[in-house]
């Protein structure tokens, strides 16, 4: 491609900065939302009714959002490479080499997560007005939620490594507590218990990427006794750099070197070619394998967890046992693309290792199909949301593995728009058939709720991949970008098909994507009504719920606008152009005619028809008997997809009962072997002991009971003076003390 | 306001370990003694923290602290695990009741 | 220097008025909640004496170990509403007079005793500073400390627990 992101790789300097003195106010209001609800919302609600709750609630994301527009006004009104505001509340603390700032900072892609974060999580707060307004700890949803967007506004603006890390492990405490919000219900408690040991797994991997990192960048610098930091290799380019550093060179901006946790910093480093990090780095190796590449993978194992993918997924479907609005906000628009959001911020870092980049889209392309498939035979309305949600992550981590940052940071965005709106309308929904998720009980509710069902219908559209919604538009960019990358390798093996080959696994996850969403559109909306348990038939739901659904669809259609792709206008993508100095990693793709690309947006487009006419013509209406022949055909085949390949039951079999086996093992090795040696021992001791005893009885014992007589006469008479009371004791010890500085005064 | 010195730290220690020995000395409850020992391992830390900064100088004091600290950690565990096998035996806590080894 | 010393006069009368409803508070809730404020004060003179590690872990050890512990005592230990007269003081008048000895003999002793000060300034970076020394100078004193805490750890284990009867 001729608009690669060279241009900002150029800059060799650091990176300027802007101070914004206020950007601590975006994540700090919604910390006070949460304390105030959290410390006096029970009261509050006695007193003032629920109203006051979330006028907090949402008053205080809703600002937020207006702090973070303020600030994109500020950055947009500053040149390109200039667009990154610095805000450091003061330093956290400094121990050694690490130091670690309070602060916060905005560059586009961070700017672009802060905005997406308040705007649909303000709206997702309306959205809860209306759904949880028959939940009495009201209070305590509300502080929740707070406290979740306050996390992930520290993990997307946090300008270092362990700001990042605070804001990766409180969104995993938010979702803990809201999905087991209702956790007198046994089952609920247990998926957000199940959610929270899954993630733990993954942030270990994420701790260890980052103390790896840590120690790949100081590895190579040595303190001189003189006191000056030297590097050690007699590389040319290093010890230019040095002497630049040490102000005696010219032409080689000053950059601080050195292990750091600052994200501006560190890709200053690798960005500056002229420090010479990343060639150092590149060089290094652990065990064998290239560290860039194992720093990857680990970051990347945080990111599986975070972002639900193979194998830690399991957590995701089952934390749809939360409220709806949780879903739709944590488990579709934010929390859970926190790992592509950090594998898009660390991009100079994955660039450099091919084998990291290939491996973040394998796994995503197998996560990809693997979701899919498992949604194309599920009934509950939110698990096949749950499951299209990990199948989409897929999609964004073939962008970022594949080098198309800007293609998965706008999938995720697009991707935040219709997620959002499917999983409020399935809210809506079943809101209105009375907790109802099961989707052969519902049915023919098209008529009844016209604003949700149209809604749905657009996210859909969006999902699927019709090019007037934004989902074709970031989705058919990554594909691309997939199909033309040609230098991944696989664990350090050079594959050049590897992109080809995660392509078409992509394409067949996209088939399916609009198989399966067509089909739950047309189970839950056409139709007859089947759940005729209820005496009340469905009616649409309240005001604050529907003009929440009809914005989020508006912008699930108007976020196409920005990333209309290149071939078509000869311009780049706006959102492209908008991130570019945030993504200064090179990465090659292969060159390819637009002629090609048109032919790879056909076949983009017409796979999505075809899953929605196969979805049409099977589900259209609940007529068509064929769905059940096919079932019966291939009935087993069905029941290992629909018990999700039965990764749960291999999880419980293998890890849970190995744990409890080597448990076991243990405990026999002690009982048998260890005990075993301490009985010989004894049994050579006891043989020992009786010569000794012989000899003993008769000699030793008439001296010994001379002496223990007279010692139990004294201890008879000495014993008034234990009356057993430590005042006592202490009385005297003291008087002692006090006794000894007087002699020593009286001495002196 | 004067400067502040070595013996505004020494008198409010002298003052910390005198509550000290008083809830030592006093109390019945064996967690309030507890609490009472505690508060003079304080005493005798602060005292060694300020002799550190204003007579020996250098981190020696603030060494001497940190082992102070670590074993009345494990001082207060077993003291606890005491009270709590004691209160299991007898259902009380009370320091003049548990006198069986006195006998 | 003024609010250096205003500082230094809240965080003493911090700690003294917890110590003292430590030693005379009839609730030994309260008096818990008075260890809390002592504990706190004395992590901030920590602070003032430029003892920023010290300081830490006396939150971390003490108020986030020892104190949580006793709490946990107390609660295990009392029904709780017979907090109040589960903490009787014996022997008030011999405690007030050892109290006030022991308090004027060591003010008398710290404000004229001839210390002889040093000109020293305090160690700026002390977390490295300790950390070196903790594994240099004192590393014997550092892993002795270590057993010590494994063996304590299991003391406390074997102590507390409840005598289990193994039918095999």
């Amino acid at each position: 491609m001729e608009h690669t992101l060279q241009a900002a790789a150029h800059a060799t300097g650091p990176l300027p900065t802007h101070a914004a003195g206020y950007l601590w106010l975006i994540p700090f209001l919604p910390l006070v939302g949460a304390v105030i609800n959290a410390t006096m919302g029970a009261r509050l609600q006695r007193r003032f009714g629920k109203g006051l709750v979330h006028v907090i609630g949402v008053g205080t994301v809703a600002l937020s959002f207006v702090v973070a527009c303020i600030a994109f006004v500020q950055m947009w009104g500053l040149p390109p490479e200039h667009r990154f505001l610095q805000n450091t509340v003061w330093n956290a603390f400094t121990a050694g080499k690490v130091s670690v700032d309070l602060g916060f900072a905005l560059d586009p892609l961070s700017m672009m997560m802060a905005l997406a974060v308040t705007f649909i999580s303000a709206l997702i707060h309306v959205f809860s007005i209306g759904y949880m307004a028959d939940e009495p700890s009201y209070w305590r949803f509300f502080a929740y939620m707070n406290l979740f967007v306050f996390s992930m506004l520290l993990l997307v603006m946090g300008d270092n490594f362990v700001l990042m890390f605070f804001g990766w492990e409180g969104v995993g405490l938010c979702s803990y507590l809201l999905i087991a919000f209702w956790y007198t219900d046994p089952q609920k408690a247990a998926a957000g218990m199940k959610a929270f040991i899954t993630n733990r797994f993954g942030d270990f991997g994420f701790v260890v990427g980052v103390f790896l990192l840590f120690w790949a960048l100081g590895g190579a610098w040595q303190q001189a006794p003189d006191g000056k930091t030297k590097y050690v290799e007699t590389d040319a380019h290093a010890a230019a750099y040095v002497a630049a550093a040490r102000g005696e060179g010219q032409g080689v901006p000053h950059v601080e070197i050195g292990p750091t946790l600052n994200f501006r910093l560190l890709r200053d480093q690798i960005v500056n070619t002229d420090t010479g990090v990343a060639e150092k780095l590149k060089a290094q190796k652990m065990f064998g394998f290239g560290i860039l590449g194992v720093i990857g993978i680990l970051l990347f194992v945080g990111a599986m967890g975070k972002s639900a993918q193979l194998p830690l997924h399991v957590w995701l479907p089952d934390a749809m046992a939360g409220p709806t609005p949780v879903s739709a906000l944590i488990h579709a628009a934010t929390m859970v693309t926190a790992g592509v959001y950090m594998v898009a911020r660390l991009n100079f870092l994955f660039a450099l290792s091919a084998t990291a980049m290939g491996w973040v889209a394998l796994i995503g392309a197998l996560t990809a199909l693997f979701a899919a498939s498992i949604g194309f035979f599920q009934y509950d309305i939110k698990k096949v949301l749950a499951y299209s949600t990990v199948s989409q992550l897929g999609f964004m981590f073939i962008g970022v593995g594949v080098g198309a940052y800007w293609a998965g940071a706008y999938h995720l965005l697009t991707h935040a728009f219709f997620k959002a709106t499917l999983f409020l309308c399935s809210g809506s929904v079943i809101l209105a058939c009375h907790h109802e998720q099961d989707m052969r009980k519902m049915g023919g509710l098209g008529k009844p709720m016209p604003i949700t069902r149209w809604t749905y219908l657009v996210a859909c559209f969006a999902i699927a991949g019709f090019p007037w919604a934004s989902g074709f538009y970031s989705k058919d960019e990554i594909l691309w970008k997939a199909f033309t990358q040609e230098g991944l390798k696989f664990l350090g093996m050079p594959m050049p098909y590897l992109g080809q080959l995660i392509y078409l696994i992509g394409i067949v996850a996209a088939t399916g994507t609009s198989f399966y969403m067509f089909r739950s559109y047309y189970m839950t909306f056409s139709g007859e009504y089947r759940g005729h348990g209820h005496r009340h038939l469905p009616k649409e739901s309240p005001l604050s719920i529907t003009l929440v659904l009809v914005a989020l669809a508006t912008g699930a259609v108007l976020a196409a606008v920005i990333g209309i792709p290149y071939a078509w206008t000869g311009h780049a993508p706006l959102l492209e152009h908008w991130l570019e100095p945030a993504l200064p990693a090179i990465v090659h793709f292969a060159e390819k005619s637009h002629a090609t690309e048109y032919l790879f947006q056909l076949i983009g487009v017409s796979v999505g028809v075809i899953g929605w006419v196969a979805a049409r013509a099977l589900y259209k209406d609940g007529r068509s008997q064929v769905p059940a022949r096919l079932l019966l055909r291939w009935k087993r085949a069905w029941t290992v997809v629909y018990n999700k390949y039965y990764v749960d039951e291999i999880y419980q079999a293998t890890i849970l009962r190995g744990s409890v086996g080597f448990a076991r093992l243990c405990s026999w090795f002690d009982k048998y072997i260890i005990d075993g040696l301490v009985n010989l021992a004894g049994a050579i001791a006891r043989v020992a002991a009786e010569l000794d005893g012989a000899i003993d009885r008769y000699i030793v014992d008439g001296a010994v009971n001379l002496v223990a007589g007279a010692t139990l006469a004294a201890g008879r008479g000495l014993r008034r003076l234990q009356t057993g009371r430590i005042q006592t004791y202490l009385y005297g010890a003291l008087a002692g003390a006090i006794a000894i500085v007087f002699l020593n005064f009286l001495l002196k | 306001m004067p400067h502040l010195t070595l013996s505004h730290f020494l008198v409010v220690s002298a003052l910390l370990f005198g509550f000290g020995v008083l809830a030592v000395v006093t109390r019945r409850n064996a967690v309030a003694v507890l609490m009472g020992i505690e508060l003079i391992l304080n005493a005798a830390n602060l005292n060694l923290v300020a002799f550190g900064r204003y007579v020996a100088g250098g981190i020696s004091g603030q060494v001497f602290g940190l082992f102070v600290i670590v074993l009345a950690a494990a001082e207060a565990a077993v003291g606890l695990a005491i009270i709590l096998a004691i209160y299991q035996m007898v259902r009380n806590i009370d320091t003049s009741q548990a006198t069986t080894l006195k006998e | 220097m003024n609010t250096q010393f205003a500082i230094f006069v809240f965080l003493a009368l911090a700690t003294l008025i917890g110590a003292a409803s430590v030693a005379l508070s009839r609730n030994i809730f309260w008096s818990a909640m008075g260890l809390l404020s002592c504990l706190v004060g004395v992590g901030g003179l920590y602070v003032m004496l430029s003892a920023d590690f010290v300081a830490i872990t006396q939150l971390l050890v003490y108020i986030g170990g020892v104190l949580v512990l006793i709490l946990f005592a107390i609660m295990l230990t009392s029904q709780i509403q017979e907090i109040s007269v589960s903490n009787r003081s014996v022997g008030l008048v011999g405690g007030y007079l050892i109290f006030f000895v022991v308090s004027t003999l060591l003010s008398f002793v710290a404000l004229w005793a001839p210390w002889r000060l040093t000109s020293k300034e305090p160690v700026a970076n002390t977390t490295v500073a300790l950390g070196d020394g903790l594994l240099g100078t004192w590393l014997l004193p550092f892993e002795i400390a270590s057993v010590l805490l494994v063996a304590t750890l299991v003391g406390a284990i074997v102590i507390a627990r409840k005598e289990v009867k193994s039918d095999s």
